[in-house]
């Protein structure tokens, strides 16, 4: 089955901040970078991660509004959307 | 206020030693941690200093290796070792007026050259935020004085070889004149990347064999990596907390060559050598032991020999010099702080390192060099060189703690 963008968010948190299984598994759309403690140098980090995962390129201005899990995946959707709809209007010039 | 300064704790990690006691009976013992380079196939380095059985895991948690780059560890770890030997107890007030002063040459030039790497022949456009932090050359002072929460006055020197020499001649003065009433001091470096490897290729300075210092065979320097760290405090403060007193620092002097970017200067490192002696108020003759800077290149030995006699004249022949580059390598940044620590040792156990590798007299060098062979011998005071590229020298003067 393919991970949806939540789990692939989850994911990259967890890897960048290098939690164990158990705190990993607690991760969920609601969690914020406050109670998880990700300060601003994490969260440039996890940004950097998630640019790579998503090949796209999230910027500055976006980053810094992120707060949170729902943040990350509202704004990595929007990101896909916009990168699938310019690749159509592509091809149709094509 | 002009206050006496004690040496209270020392730690180590170098090719000689993953902690201090390891450090001090391997060179004592005359062993040359040279050993074959591997790992850097195009690289023309045949041998080198390198650190064994260095795992960083076992220091560090992911996350901290996430922002420490090598050499930030390495000055970590030095600090932590001795922080612990000191027997210091940190209250809010010490917290305050204690600092960190640190030497690095280089900063953290690996994860700089992997990161360039990525971004020159991957082509990779984006850049990982953490280059930023982990290469800057204040990295490892900065994370000593948050894992000791240190709020005092805090900086690194970037002098090339004389970095760790400077920063601890620095915090030596902040301790005696009161602007600091604890120094955690030294130098560290991790230079084996391959841009810089091959830099120091191109120079022609290092050695087709091994580190020879002073021996008419000498081909040149080793290189080495590492960190050493020094606690400096009052002497009043560590004998009225019962601390092991490891040896007094009594002076410092410092001068430029301004004569050359490669060349050493027997001027500016003998000027160097008697400002020291004037700022420890003490007489040529007081002087027992000299850890050279001897990084076994032609130039450098003959002219710290020439500097010697210059300073010491018929006293020369008296004196005990050594250059333990011989066996833990030229640690660049960190070189001053190894060998603070190995001279600080030589004071405390009455054992004068000697100088490995070594085979031939060179007439040039006509020192008694302690060849291979440890000596027995309690001198009451002792300098620690350093000169560096760039002809600028700093020197560090040491008492016996009576």
């Amino acid at each position: 089955m393919q991970e949806s963008t939540l789990q692939r968010v989850i994911r990259i948190i967890a890897a960048t901040q290098h939690y164990p299984p158990d705190k990993a598994a607690e991760l969920n759309e609601d969690s914020t970078f406050a109670e998880l403690g990700i300060d601003s140098l994490d969260g440039i980090n996890i940004v950097f991660a998630l640019e790579e995962e998503f090949n796209t390129n999230i910027p500055d201005d976006e980053a810094r509004h992120i707060k949170g899990v729902r943040d990350i995946v509202n704004g990595i959707d929007k990101l896909l959307a916009a990168k699938a709809s310019q690749q159509v209007s592509q091809q149709d010039l094509a | 206020m002009n206050r006496r300064v004690a040496i209270t704790g020392i730690g180590v990690l170098c090719a000689a030693g993953n902690h201090c006691d390891e450090f001090a009976s391997s060179v004592f013992a005359g062993l040359s941690a040279i050993r074959p380079l591997t790992g850097f196939e195009s690289v023309r380095i045949p041998q080198a200093a390198r650190l064994r059985h260095y795992d960083a895991s076992l220091h560090f948690s992911p996350k901290e290796l996430d922002i420490l780059d090598p050499f930030a560890q390495y000055a970590l770890v030095a600090a932590r070792e001795a922080v612990r030997n000191s027997g210091i107890e940190w209250t809010p007030a010490l917290r305050q007026s204690s600092g960190v002063i640190t030497g690095s040459c280089l900063g953290g030039k690996a994860t700089e050259d992997e990161s360039f790497r990525d971004l020159y022949q991957d082509k990779k456009t984006r850049f990982p935020p953490m280059v930023i932090p982990r290469t800057m050359a204040n990295a490892g002072a900065s994370s000593i004085g948050m894992e000791f929460g240190l709020t005092g006055a805090s900086f690194t020197c970037s002098t090339a070889c004389s970095s760790a020499n400077h920063a601890i001649a620095q915090a030596f003065w902040m301790v005696r004149h009161g602007q600091l009433d604890l120094a955690i001091a030294g130098g560290s470096e991790a230079p084996f990347t391959l841009g810089h490897l091959k830099a120091w290729e191109g120079l022609r300075a290092v050695s087709s064999d091994t580190c020879r210092p002073f021996s008419l065979d000498r081909r040149g320097l080793i290189i080495g990596e590492g960190a050493a760290m020094l606690i400096l405090e009052p002497l009043d403060a560590a004998r009225a907390r019962g601390a092991t007193i490891l040896a007094e620092i009594i002076g410092a002097g410092m001068s430029a060559d301004a004569h050359h970017i490669t060349q050493p200067s027997a001027a500016g490192a003998s000027h160097a050598m008697r400002l020291a002696l004037r700022d420890a108020e003490i007489a040529p003759h007081q002087i027992g032991y000299i850890n050279a800077h001897g990084t076994g290149t032609l130039a450098n030995d003959a002219t710290e020999t020439t500097a010697i006699r210059e300073v010491f004249a018929t006293h020369a022949n008296k004196l005990a010099v050594s250059s333990t580059k011989s066996m833990h390598g030229h640690a660049l940044g960190a070189a001053g702080a190894i060998e603070a620590a190995a001279t600080v040792l030589a004071l405390y156990h009455g054992i004068l390192p000697p100088t490995a590798n070594y085979t031939t007299p060179d007439p040039q060098c006509d020192l008694d060099v302690i060849p291979n062979i440890h000596r027995k011998a309690q001198p009451e005071c002792a300098l620690s060189n350093s000169f560096a590229f760039g002809g600028l020298n700093a020197v560090l003067a040491f008492r016996r703690a009576v």
